[in-house]
């Protein structure tokens, strides 16, 4: 059986907890950064028979990778394992000369830098640290320090964000050429900090902000970028000397791969077993000083909901989805249904046997999938 | 017992004015039932009647009084059972006549008068609830005597409640109301006025002997339908069931027939002995034939077998309930069900739910439709869905409605009768302050939300009642609602011309609140045939996907999409149109609200 060629580290840490975030993440404590990295390398070893000798790719998120303390962030970095891809989150305001050397230095080839937004108004409703200026400050000290495959991550549909803001903050991330462009509706989920002060701002505003997806699409492969994914962008290959920009540590998602995750709230799915680390540090510090692997829940995937999911996962992408070994989980009525509702479309090929959602379908990928499967 | 020895009698009265608490008071005062046993209206057995303060079924109680043996006929207390009350009234030679002091004359105790006096009932008029602070004991007995005729000094003055007055109204029953006249020496005869099932002895008959006598184990013919049994046991309820080895001419009580289905004994028919039958039956025999109909769908298709069973083990017990299978392509299999009436109904529908704990889904009311193809050919149609396309002419059954308000109700009442296609006849005065409206109208016009319509408009004062008194033909249209061009069954309605508009709006409007946004435009419209009169579009969704999936969050995912499809199998599929049951019960109540 061959290794694991897709590792997630998590770098909790963040200098302060944004009201629309539900990730796992730790403010304060600075203390323990180096604690927290004894314990991401102790479990790494603790994993490292699971994964292939050479990995593909390596993704640092958060939290605030680049709060981390810059000597445990070097440490890190260079313990792990080398990959063709090494990618770390970066938030604007922690974003120095300094730090985009040290990130090139040891090993990392991209960038995915939090811009979520170019006005000021709307970074202080998402309480964002940073300002507009960081943002393209931050960009350009990456630039200078040798990156060339840089994703900026947008939010859309904010409280307040009128049609003319969003067509702004396109420009300015337009502007800006990165190779790659994450863009996200905000999720207001039930129950958090920002849906409280903002629920009602969002219900008013819902029937505007539907539209703002297909505008965001519209947009950026206006511009010249492929749509490859649900919410990402990326520049084609012709423009871009040949090279493959998609990210490729979340392509390893889509497609099904598996992957390793460390740190708290990691998850981690591994030949139909999938477990989530415990979100506590203290308790997943603890596990690693005894040189046990931390608290984890775990979920045996069934053979049909490795299916289900590859069929979920694979629609997101603009590739069209084989069909082999799907029979069993796909509803063959809703498939004809939604080819004659002209949101599915069969790809041709050689065996006709593949399946790709038509613009219009990807705009409905939820719904589509829901019907999709049996 | 001697003929002149007998007294039979019903007490009659508007729903809440006491009936039960006289019926309970006379077994107290008679020493029927001992105080110790006596609770709350001991006639009205079923729970669903002691909620309602109505009784469904008749019983008939002995007690003995002054050397006499009187018979306590129990009535039906409402519009529904007008046919049902008119035979056990049949078995009676008289009436005590209940009016709430507080209350006066009510619609029912005008509909209840007049059978009495059809059947020629001596009335006993007697203003009950005296002991009530608002009572007004002469104003009552005033609106009486101008219903009834007579002397408003002759009413008596009671409260069942304390028992006041209870005894003068047993002497009154002795002295006044007639004993009974059959022939003790005429082949046997007596009327079926009530019949229940007991899943042990079988179908139970309430009867009055009128000539001759029954003997136990005697083999008997019911003479209309021709059904034949043996009478495994006869006797009389004192209150509960006391076995007597014959029964004769004038007397009340039961007949267990051992017959397993009660559709084979019907109110109203006549018993006679095989071995010398009678030359004829008592007059006034009818088959009585639902009027309403509504489709029952389970809300879970699964409950189908359970819903079928309850309906077999209800129709035991009531002879009036039919129903047939139905299946609608919106809401799956279920019945056609037909009632007496909107009550019967609601009746039935809350045994089902409540007794056999389904949960249902009951179509709009309907009537019973009368049609005559451009063929010629004549059918009765139950269900909207099944309305013929190439009519001639339909015909509707009417009714004949009184009201009885206060006067300065009589405007609102006027409009709203007019609203619904009535035709004034005439009013009365029944004292300064109240009048009785007699109107003609569309029984159709009369299921649907006119009773609660009639209520709010006269702040409660308004009591109501009808007659079905035939069909007329009537310019009625189909109205079919097309979800995404495909035709809706279940919401399909028969309306009047003038009303279609106005209705086809309200359920286009409603439909287009009530289904959510899909992922294609979907209009949806009321046509009559293939003129559409009322359109909308629901617009499509323009976004439905989850903007991030990465490593951590695809269980999540997963989840949300298993929920998303979970949502999706209570949904009803209209062609390519997803729509909730919710939606269909939410038009389905605008129709019985008619907002």
């Amino acid at each position: 059986m061959s290794g694991v060629r897709h590792l997630y580290v998590h770098l909790p840490f963040c200098a302060h907890r944004c009201g629309y975030c539900d990730f796992v993440t730790v403010v304060g404590r600075s203390g323990q950064h180096g604690a927290y990295v004894d314990a991401l390398l102790a479990e790494l070893e603790l994993e490292r028979p699971l994964l292939a000798d050479r990995l593909e790719t390596v993704f640092l998120g958060g939290g605030t990778p680049t709060f981390t303390d810059p000597a445990e962030l070097r440490r890190l970095l260079h313990a792990l394992p080398p990959a063709g891809e090494v990618t770390v989150e970066a938030n604007p305001e922690t974003v120095t000369p300094k730090l985009a050397r040290l990130l090139r230095d040891a090993g990392v080839s991209r960038v995915s830098l939090g811009a979520q937004t170019f006005d000021p108004n709307l970074l202080v409703v998402l309480e964002r640290v940073a300002g507009p200026d960081d943002v393209r400050r931050a960009f350009y000290h990456l630039r200078d320090a040798g990156f060339d495959n840089i994703s900026l991550d947008l939010i859309y549909g904010i409280p307040g964000q009128s049609a003319a803001a969003l067509d702004a903050d396109i420009d300015e991330a337009l502007a800006l050429g990165p190779e790659h462009l994450s863009c996200y509706e905000l999720e207001a989920k039930p129950g958090t900090r920002f849906t409280y002060a903002h629920g009602e701002e969002l219900a008013r505003q819902a029937e505007a902000l539907e539209g703002y997806f297909e505008r965001v699409v519209e947009r950026l492969t206006a511009a010249g970028y492929r749509w490859y994914e649900t919410a990402n962008f990326c520049r084609p290959p012709a423009a871009s000397v040949g090279r493959d920009l998609r990210a490729q540590h979340n392509l390893a998602y889509w497609l099904g791969r598996d992957y390793v995750g460390l740190g708290i709230g990691a998850v981690s799915t591994v030949r139909g077993r999938r477990w989530r680390n415990t979100p506590r540090l203290s308790a997943y510090i603890e596990a690693a000083a005894r040189g046990e692997t931390p608290p984890r829940e775990v979920e045996e995937l069934t053979a049909d909901v490795v299916l289900q999911e590859r069929v979920m996962l694979g629609l997101r992408l603009d590739e069209p989805l084989a069909l082999a070994g799907l029979g069993s989980v796909l509803d063959a009525r809703a498939v004809e249904r939604l080819e004659s509702l002209e949101l599915i479309a069969r790809d041709g090929g050689e065996s006709g046997a593949a399946l790709r959602l038509t613009p219009r379908g990807r705009l409905l990928g939820g719904g589509v999938t829901a019907e999709l499967l049996a | 017992m001697q003929q002149d020895r007998i007294r039979n009698f019903s007490i009659i009265a508007h729903i809440d004015h006491g009936k039960s608490t006289l019926a309970d008071r006379i077994l107290e005062v008679t020493e029927t039932v001992s105080g110790r046993e006596m609770r709350e209206q001991v006639l009205d057995s079923m729970d669903l009647e002691r909620e309602r303060g109505i009784t469904i079924k008749a019983q008939a109680v002995r007690v003995p009084w002054k050397g006499h043996q009187l018979n306590l006929i129990d009535t039906p207390g409402h519009v529904d059972f007008t046919y049902e009350v008119s035979r056990s009234l049949q078995a009676c030679e008289g009436a005590v006549l209940v009016v709430d002091a507080a209350q006066g004359v009510e619609a029912q105790t005008v509909a209840n008068a007049y059978l009495a006096i059809e059947n020629d009932l001596e009335l006993l008029p007697v203003v009950n609830k005296i002991d009530l602070p608002q009572a007004d004991p002469d104003a009552a007995a005033t609106e009486i005597a101008e219903l009834i005729g007579g002397d408003s000094q002759n009413v008596l003055r009671i409260s069942a409640k304390t028992g006041q007055g209870i005894e003068e109204v047993l002497d009154a029953v002795v002295e006044r109301i007639p004993p009974p006249a059959g022939d003790a020496n005429a082949p046997a005869r007596a009327l079926i006025f009530d019949s229940s099932y007991d899943q042990y002895r079988g179908v139970v008959a309430f009867v009055r002997i009128v000539d001759g006598s029954f003997r136990t184990r005697e083999a008997l013919l019911a003479m209309a339908q021709g059904t034949r049994f043996e009478a495994e046991e006869l006797g009389f309820f004192s209150p509960t069931m006391t076995a007597a080895g014959t029964l004769e001419a004038g007397e009340v009580g039961y007949v267990i027939t051992g017959l397993k289905d009660v559709s084979r004994l019907r109110v109203g028919d006549t018993l006679t002995a095989v071995a010398n039958p009678a030359a004829a039956p008592l007059p006034g025999y009818k088959d009585v034939k639902p009027m309403v109909f509504a489709g029952l769908f389970p809300t879970d298709s699964d409950q189908y077998p359970e819903l079928r069973d309850a309906l077999e083990r209800l129709k035991l017990n009531d002879a009036a309930l039919v129903y047939e299978p139905e299946t609608s392509q919106a809401l799956g299999f279920g019945f056609r069900c037909g009632f007496l009436g909107l009550l019967h109904m609601e009746i039935v529908r809350e045994r089902l739910e409540r007794e056999f704990d389904l949960d249902l889904l009951v179509t709009a009311p309907n009537v019973a439709y009368r049609v005559v193809t451009i063929a010629g050919e004549e059918v009765e149609v139950h269900n909207p869905a099944e309305m013929p396309a190439d009519i001639e002419r339909v015909e509707e059954p009417y009714i004949r409605a009184s009201i009885i308000v206060p006067k300065e109700y009589v405007g609102p009442v006027m409009e709203l009768a007019t609203e619904r296609r009535g035709r004034f006849d005439h009013m009365e005065y029944l004292s300064e302050e109240r009048a009785v409206l007699i109107y003609e109208l569309p029984l159709a016009e009369v299921v649907i939300d006119f009773y609660d319509q009639l209520k709010s408009r006269t702040r409660g004062y308004a009591s109501f009642d009808y007659d079905v008194i035939g069909f007329r033909e009537g310019s009625l249209v189909k109205l079919d609602v097309l979800i995404a061009g495909e035709s809706v069954d279940a919401l399909s309605l028969i309306v009047h011309r003038d009303s279609a508009y106005g209705r086809g709006r309200a359920l286009v409007d409603r439909l287009r609140e009530e289904i959510p946004r899909q992922m294609f435009d979907v209009p949806v419209q009321a046509a009559i045939g293939s003129r559409v009169i009322a359109r909308e579009t629901i617009k499509a969704k323009r976004k439905d996907v989850l903007a991030k999936c990465y490593g951590g969050d695809i269980t999540r995912k997963r989840k949300l999409l298993e929920r998303q499809k979970k949502g999706k199998k209570r949904m009803k599929q209209v062609g390519a149109v997803e729509v909730p049951q919710e939606a269909f019960l939410a038009v389905l109540n605008l129709n019985e609200n008619g907002k």
